[in-house]
Formats: C-alpha cells, sequence, structure tokens
C-alpha cells in the first residue's frame, strides 16, 4: 500500500479508490498545534507548502467575528492585539478563580460567565475579543477546524476522526472541555490520549524498546512527567505527574520581568509587556545555542539595549527547571523506582531545547536524554499511530492511568479518595456512605479530582443530590457512590441508595464545562450543515450496527446451519440479502426495519442454537462425572458444539 | 469453561443449565459462561461474576505468580480494551470497557499483596476493615508503630529517612511471608492479625516517603 500520497495543488489526480476518511492525529498545543496522520505504521507530520508543520495556536477575529488561525493571526498579535487570542488551551475547563493566578500573564480580557444562570449552567469564563464574547471551547474549535481543513487540503479526502492529545495532568473539565471543542470542529474524537504517552508511543514502535521509559514533557504552558514500562507491544502508564501551570513561557516570563526590573523609573503598561515577553522568546531561543547577545527592546518611546550571557539566563530560569526536577523524583517515588532503573529519558515540548534542560534531565537520570524525533512533533506522530491502531487495528496496546485522585466530600470539608491517582483505566469503584440526620432524604454529592486533604484546595468537579431517600435514623440509610472513568478519562458518578434502589446517575459535566444546551446551540451556531452532518453520521451508526447483525447472523449459520429446512434457511438468506441491500442505501429508517426483520426471521433459528448448545455443555458435564480425566472429554465436547458436522442428529434427541 | 462445567456437575438440572450456557446478546447463540467471546459470531459479552482468581485463570491462593498475573493481564486486555472497539457498535464500546475496568480491578488487587490478602480473607469469610482498626487492641503491632513514628519523627536528613524505609520495607516482606503461610492454614485470627499490620507498615512506609520528599524540597 502507497504511503501518504500528497500531491502538488492543482495536480490533484482524479478521486483514488480509497476517499474514505482517514484518523488523524492531533497535538493540540499550548502555542502551536501540529497534525500527523499513520499508514501502516509510519506517520507522517503534515506540512504546508514551506515545510512547516507547527501551526501558531493563535486565533485572530475579524471584525465579524470569523476566525483566522494559524501564523497570519500571530502576526496579527502586534498590530491588532485586542482581536487575537494566543495560549487559549490555558483557559480550556477554567473558571474566572483559577485564572486569577495567571490573570497578569493573559494576553486577553477574561469575564465570569454570565451571573443569575439556570443551576447547571456553565461557570466557565469568557473572553471578551474585540466585542465578542467567546469561551475557550470556541476558540479551540476554531484551530481544530483550522487544522481539519487543512489536513483535509493535504490528504485529499475527508477527515472526520482524530485522535486529539492532552496534558496527562489535564484534569476532568479540561479534557471534556477538549472533547467539546472537536465536537464544535466536527471532529470525532477517537481517543483523548495523554501527551507524554503519544510521545512514547512515537518511540516505542520503532525501537521495539523493553523496560522502563520516562517521559519529559516540558511545553509552553504545561509540565508532565511520565514513567512508562514497555513491553511486547503493552505500554503501561505506571504513574505521572506534573505542573498544569508551569512552562516555557514562565522562562520568557522570568526573563522580561529582568528587563522590566531595569526599566528605571516607569510602570511598564500592558503593551509593554508583551514586548518584553516577545523578546525574552528570542533570547531564550538565542542562549540555547549561542553563549550571549545583546538585546534592544523600544518601550514607550524608549530605546534600550540588554546583554545577557547564557550562565545568568541559566540562573534565571534554574529554579522553574529544579521544580521540574523535583516532580520527576516524586513521580519515581510514587512508583518506587529508582532512577538507575529507568532505560530511556524521551524528551518533548520545545521548552527542552533549553540546555540547561536537558543537563538536568541527564543529571537525575545519569543518562543522555533521547531526543532523535523532533521534539514538537513526536506527540502529534504518537496521536496518529494511536488514530490507526484504533480504525485500522495494531499489535500495540496502551494502558493508561488516571492523573489525578478522584474524590467525594465529606464532613467538614475533607476529601475522601475514590479512585486514587495513578490506577489504571477503565476502572470503577464504590463506596458506601451513610445519612448523618435523622430522617434525611437527601444527600449532596460533591465530586472532587486532585491530591489534597481539603475539599477547597482540590478541584471541584460536579455537584449533585440524591433525592427520594425514605425517612429512617441516621446512619441507617446505606448510599452507595459509584465512580467510574472511561478509557478518555473522563468521570461518571453515580449514587444509589441501597435499601430502596433509589438512584441517581450523571456523565459528570463540569462546573466550568458547558452544559448541553449550551453545546447544542453552539453546535447550531456554528455548523452550516449541522442537519446534514448529523444525518451522515446517524446513518454511519446505523450501518455498522446492521454490519454487526449481518455478520453475526452469517456466523450463526455457517456453524449452526444444519439446524435449519430448506426452506427456512432460504428465508434467512433472503432477510440477510435484504439487509444488505439496505446497508448499501442512503436510507437509515430501512437500515433499521430491515435490522429489525432480520432479529425477528432468526429468533427461531436463535432457540434452537440455544438448545443444542445447552445439551452440547451437559453432555460434557455427564462425561466428566463418569471419568475422571475430564480434561480431554471436555475439550471433546467443545470440539463438537463447535462443528455441527460431527455431531450426529440422534444424539441431538437422545439427550 | 473447565470451572463452570465442574461447578454445573455439582446438580445437573434446569439451573445448572443456565449456569454453564447463556444467549449470546448478538447472535442469540449459546455461550460458555465466563467466555468474554462469543464462540460464534466473536461479540464480546458482559463481563460476568467471576471471582478475580477465575477471571485471571488463577489459582485461589496468596501465593500469585506475578509474572503469570501480568501475563494473563496482557493478554486478555490486548483482546478486550476499549481500543480495540474504537469503531465498532455503541454496546460492543460498552461491554468492552465493562470487561476492561473488571480486568482492571482484578489485576489491581491481585497484583498488590496488602489488596490481595484483604481480598482473599473476604472470600474465605474475613472482613477485615478499611481503616485496619481489628487489632488496635494488639499491644505489639500498636508499640511497633508507635516505635517507627517516633523515629520519623526525629529523623533529620533524607539519608536517616530512606533508612527508615528500608527497614519498613524489610518489615513488609517478613510480613508478607508470614501471610503466605498463615494463608495455607485456617487461622482466620492470625491473618486478620498480620492483615492489620501489614497495613500499619505500608502506612509508614508512605509517610516516610513523604517525609523525604518534604526534607527534599526544603534543601
Amino acid at each position: 500500500m502507497a504511503l501518504l500520497q500528497i500531491y502538488e495543488p492543482g495536480e490533484t489526480p482524479a478521486p483514488h479508490e480509497n476517499d474514505a476518511d482517514v484518523a488523524v492525529g492531533i497535538d493540540l498545543g499550548t502555542t502551536n498545534s501540529v497534525t500527523a496522520v499513520s499508514v501502516d505504521g509510519k506517520a507522517e507530520v503534515l506540512r504546508d507548502e514551506d515545510g512547516q508543520a507547527l501551526v501558531p495556536s493563535v486565533v485572530a477575529y475579524a471584525p465579524d467575528g470569523s476566525p483566522i488561525v494559524g501564523g497570519l493571526a500571530k502576526s496579527l498579535i502586534a498590530m491588532r492585539p485586542d482581536s487575537v487570542v494566543s495560549s487559549i488551551k490555558r483557559l480550556m475547563g477554567r473558571g474566572i478563580e483559577d485564572i486569577k493566578s495567571v490573570a497578569g500573564h493573559l494576553p486577553f480580557t477574561v469575564e465570569p460567565a454570565p451571573e443569575g444562570e439556570a443551576a447547571g449552567a456553565s461557570r466557565m469564563v469568557r473572553l471578551n475579543v474585540d466585542g465578542h464574547k467567546l469561551t475557550p471551547v470556541e476558540i479551540s474549535s476554531h484551530i481544530l477546524t483550522a487544522l481539519k481543513e487543512r489536513a483535509e487540503g493535504v490528504l485529499d479526502r475527508e477527515v472526520s476522526r482524530a485522535v486529539i492529545t492532552v496534558p496527562a495532568y489535564f484534569d476532568d473539565a479540561a479534557r471534556t472541555a477538549t472533547k467539546d471543542a472537536a465536537r464544535l470542529a466536527g471532529l470525532e474524537v477517537l481517543r483523548l490520549v495523554n501527551e507524554p504517552t503519544a510521545a512514547a508511543l512515537a518511540y516505542g514502535l520503532d525501537k521495539e524498546a523493553e523496560g522502563l521509559y520516562a517521559v519529559y514533557d516540558l511545553g509552553g504552558g504545561t509540565f508532565d512527567i511520565s514513567l512508562l514500562r514497555m513491553e511486547k507491544g503493552v505500554f503501561q502508564v505506571l504513574s505521572t505527574g506534573g505542573d498544569a501551570a508551569l512552562g516555557g513561557d514562565d522562562f520568557d516570563h522570568a526573563v522580561a520581568e529582568h528587563f522590566l526590573k531595569d526599566w528605571t523609573g516607569k510602570t511598564p503598561g500592558s503593551g509593554a509587556v508583551k514586548q518584553a515577553v516577545a523578546m525574552a522568546r528570542e533570547v531564550k531561543e538565542a542562549l540555547s545555542a549561542e553563549d550571549q547577545g545583546t538585546w534592544t527592546l523600544e518601550l514607550d518611546g524608549e530605546e534600550q539595549s540588554f546583554a545577557l550571557d547564557r550562565a545568568a539566563f541559566e540562573a534565571m530560569i534554574e529554579p522553574l527547571v529544579k521544580r521540574t526536577i523535583r516532580i520527576c523524583e516524586d513521580v519515581l517515588d510514587d512508583a518506587d523506582v529508582t532512577p538507575d532503573r529507568v532505560k530511556g529519558v524521551v524528551l518533548v515540548g520545545g521548552s527542552t531545547r533549553v540546555p540547561l534542560v536537558r543537563k538536568m534531565v541527564a543529571g537525575l537520570f545519569g543518562r543522555e536524554p533521547l531526543a532523535d524525533i523532533d521534539p514538537d512533533e513526536v506527540v502529534a506522530v504518537g496521536a496518529a499511530l494511536q488514530a490507526e491502531a484504533l480504525t485500522v487495528g495494531s499489535d500495540t496496546l496502551l494502558l493508561d492511568v488516571t492523573p489525578l485522585s478522584l474524590g467525594i466530600e465529606t464532613m467538614g470539608g475533607l476529601t475522601e479518595k475514590i479512585i486514587p491517582r495513578n490506577t489504571p483505566i477503565p476502572v470503577a469503584k464504590a463506596q458506601e456512605f451513610t445519612t448523618y440526620q435523622d430522617g434525611q432524604s437527601a444527600m449532596a454529592i460533591h465530586a472532587v479530582q486532585g491530591e489534597r486533604e481539603m475539599v477547597d484546595q482540590n478541584r471541584s468537579l460536579a455537584r449533585f443530590t440524591l433525592r427520594g431517600i425514605p425517612p429512617m435514623t441516621a446512619g441507617a440509610a446505606r448510599i452507595r457512590v459509584t465512580y467510574a472513568v472511561d478509557a478518555d478519562g473522563l468521570l461518571t458518578v453515580s449514587a444509589r441508595e441501597e435499601t430502596t434502589g433509589t438512584e441517581q446517575s450523571i456523565e459528570v459535566k463540569p462546573s466550568y464545562g458547558l452544559s448541553e444546551d449550551e453545546m447544542s446551540q453552539m453546535l447550531y451556531d456554528s455548523m452550516k450543515h449541522a442537519k446534514d452532518d448529523m444525518t451522515l453520521r446517524l446513518l454511519a451508526e446505523s450501518r455498522v450496527e446492521a454490519g454487526r447483525a449481518v455478520g453475526a447472523v452469517k456466523a450463526a449459520l455457517e456453524i449452526d446451519g444444519d439446524l435449519l429446512t430448506d426452506d427456512d434457511r432460504k428465508a434467512i438468506d433472503a432477510i440477510v440479502a435484504e439487509t444488505e441491500a439496505a446497508v448499501a442505501g442512503e436510507d437509515r429508517d430501512a437500515i433499521s426495519a430491515a435490522v429489525e426483520k432480520l432479529e425477528e426471521g432468526t429468533r427461531v433459528f436463535a432457540e434452537q442454537r440455544m438448545d443444542r448448545g445447552i445439551r452440547a455443555a451437559l453432555r460434557g458435564v455427564e462425561v466428566e462425572r463418569l471419568d475422571k480425566a475430564a480434561h480431554e472429554r471436555d475439550q471433546q465436547g467443545e470440539e463438537q458444539a463447535a462443528s455441527p458436522d460431527d455431531r450426529p442428529k440422534s444424539a441431538e434427541a437422545g439427550d | 469453561m473447565q470451572a463452570k462445567a465442574e461447578g454445573a456437575a455439582r446438580s445437573n438440572n434446569a439451573a445448572a443449565e443456565q449456569d454453564i450456557v447463556q444467549a449470546c446478546w448478538s447472535c442469540h447463540g449459546p455461550v460458555a459462561v465466563g467466555d468474554p467471546f462469543c464462540s460464534s459470531c466473536k461479540a464480546v459479552q458482559p463481563p460476568g461474576q467471576a471471582d478475580h482468581f477465575q477471571r485471571m485463570g488463577l489459582e485461589r491462593s496468596f501465593d500469585v505468580d506475578i509474572d503469570a498475573l501480568e501475563k494473563a493481564y496482557f493478554r486478555m486486555q490486548r483482546d478486550l480494551h476499549p481500543d480495540r472497539f474504537a469503531t465498532k457498535t455503541p454496546k460492543e464500546k460498552s461491554l468492552s470497557q465493562q470487561q476492561a475496568t473488571s480486568l482492571n480491578d482484578a489485576y489491581e488487587t491481585l497484583k498488590d499483596p496488602l489488596d490481595r490478602a484483604v481480598y482473599l480473607a473476604h472470600l474465605k469469610g474475613l472482613d477485615v476493615l478499611k481503616e485496619g482498626c481489628n487489632a488496635l487492641n494488639d499491644p505489639v503491632i500498636l508499640m511497633e508503630a508507635m516505635e517507627m513514628r517516633e523515629a520519623l519523627a526525629e529523623a533529620e536528613s533524607a539519608d536517616e529517612v530512606s533508612d527508615l524505609t528500608r527497614r519498613a520495607q524489610g518489615d513488609i516482606a517478613d510480613c508478607e511471608k508470614e501471610l503466605t503461610s498463615a494463608f495455607l492454614g485456617t487461622d482466620m485470627d492470625h491473618i486478620g492479625t498480620l492483615i492489620t499490620r501489614l497495613k500499619y507498615l505500608r502506612k509508614l512506609a508512605d509517610e516516610t516517603r513523604f517525609r523525604r520528599a518534604e526534607l527534599r524540597s526544603m534543601a
């Protein structure tokens, strides 16, 4: 099979045989985003005409509100700072109180969610971009839409499914927000994969590595460290840690602060800060390659030049790098692993280009880190491999864990952990609680995420109330609360009063996420062809379901077809053919009707098969009772059950 | 299949039929109870009620071969993990999630000696309280715990704390060995005491870890 086929614009040949849509991998980054696609286990990063893989995660809004994404938007920052948004990833799933600490660093103004909305409405912040009120989810969806369109252009086919990566440390709210953004962009998320895990995938498949590996991921805004075990194609995440507010941007701010501190006399305005930060970034990049340099900054009409050498730069950022090293030590401790047992360290994220970072990482692990794959592209490569694995199949398997503990608020504002961090997902755990007052008829459930003892120091995920508890004395009710986390790391909470069966279940829509209503409104607003898209999706779903039903009947006919008379067989074959014809068509109702008819028309056949199966199994039991060497006989029994040809009809009747 | 058939052999009646074979939700044909996939149409089945040992194909014993456990876990996750069902029907996705959840539960429980001991004791009819207060009245354990706590409070360097960690780990290994032989017998009280001691020791080992991280961050 040919690898990626990329054509020059205008030279695209006639639509090729395989114009089915393809699943891509997207690294939706704080600073830049990258898309890649994998065919036959070979991943390729998608590049524009200039060979650029990185699309700046920057959105500029035209006066009519239409978004411009990428390099062009980035170049507009200086000219029209008020209508350009960058680093939106930092606000995914955040409420206004979350971002107070970073507010000074944000290049735009934020507002709390509108007050006085019905309970359940989101508390996610809004951005005021040149008069347009936008949520981080919408802005992210604009980036994703641009990435999707770009990929469709390069690949010359529809792209509707993707694996999207998120920092391992992203909490439930941020993960949900990312999934919502994809939905708005018309992308089905096959799986959210943690960035470090994706990076390990990119390396592991190339090298068939075995043993313990660490992935050190220092991006623009987040730091993640993960410890993985790779064995025979299974990637098992052992432990993970990080800081969702620590990254290369902090290096820039440290340097910018240093410059502005030298700026005598005046308090710098926000324009000056932006310029200083931009220059600090240049300084960082330059001092990663050279030993020293001089830069000139024009602030509020005054020009000043600054000289800086690498040693001074490193002294400024050392405390920040040290913080990452300490988190690494904790993660190793968590997994009960000493640094020398780690066979390799994978570097991810542009900030790992800084020599001091490499030096300190090498110092901790006692070995030079791996950086063969471009640290800016490695995550997208892994995501693409996973996208292929999920759609086409794969020999490798990824077993991930919960990055943060999930708990519940108990008396006194304490957190009781229900699912500890680093538990393999998917997972479900239940705990029992009771009432503390006589006749208590309702119980508030407050789900939180984090490692701290006190509830208010952790992140609030969701609240709901179990009502209808029958009047009992305090402590008599038994309320079973179940937390379930799916393979994307998303939480569902349910509560049930055991003595009466009163039950309430919610999919956790995080307090800072968007409500279903808001989502549907946005979907409606954003999709020009929302209805068509929905129809197509439903059609695709019923085709999958019909495919399953037809496959099941065919498999049954293959094995137990001898149970049928010729006429019965003909009748079933006819319905199967009918269903297959419906699947080939476009009418969803016809497909559903055909599937129903198929189920109905094979009911008697299914009963006959059950009878035969039970008889065969009982015969196995009988044999076993008579013969101590049950092993062989039982296997024979199974073989008989599996191959109808050997089974005389008389034996059936004889049982 | 083997285990199911044996169970059913105890009483060969209509109820037993239900225990060994049930209808596949997809093709409606017979599936042996406990099989993760239908033998005819290959559809994934619900995880069923097997205990953790049965699920992983291991003997019910405290002495678990960790290599065998991991091999079984990886082999089954390879087939049952939701990543294998990304393009399947919602029903199959949901069943695979249930299967993978049960596998993770079994693997996590059996992998960890303390969780395994608590679970095995539970299967044998002894429920050790979660917070492990069964033997607060056991003076030996109490003394041991207090002595270690004191040493931890007095430790001033990360190295000193590391010594305590090693000591706790040695005690944990001894305690696990004792549990292995205790589970061969029938003295449930003794098993309960050992589990409580193991809980204390594990908690202590964790505390030494926290303390070391604390001392490191102050350095």
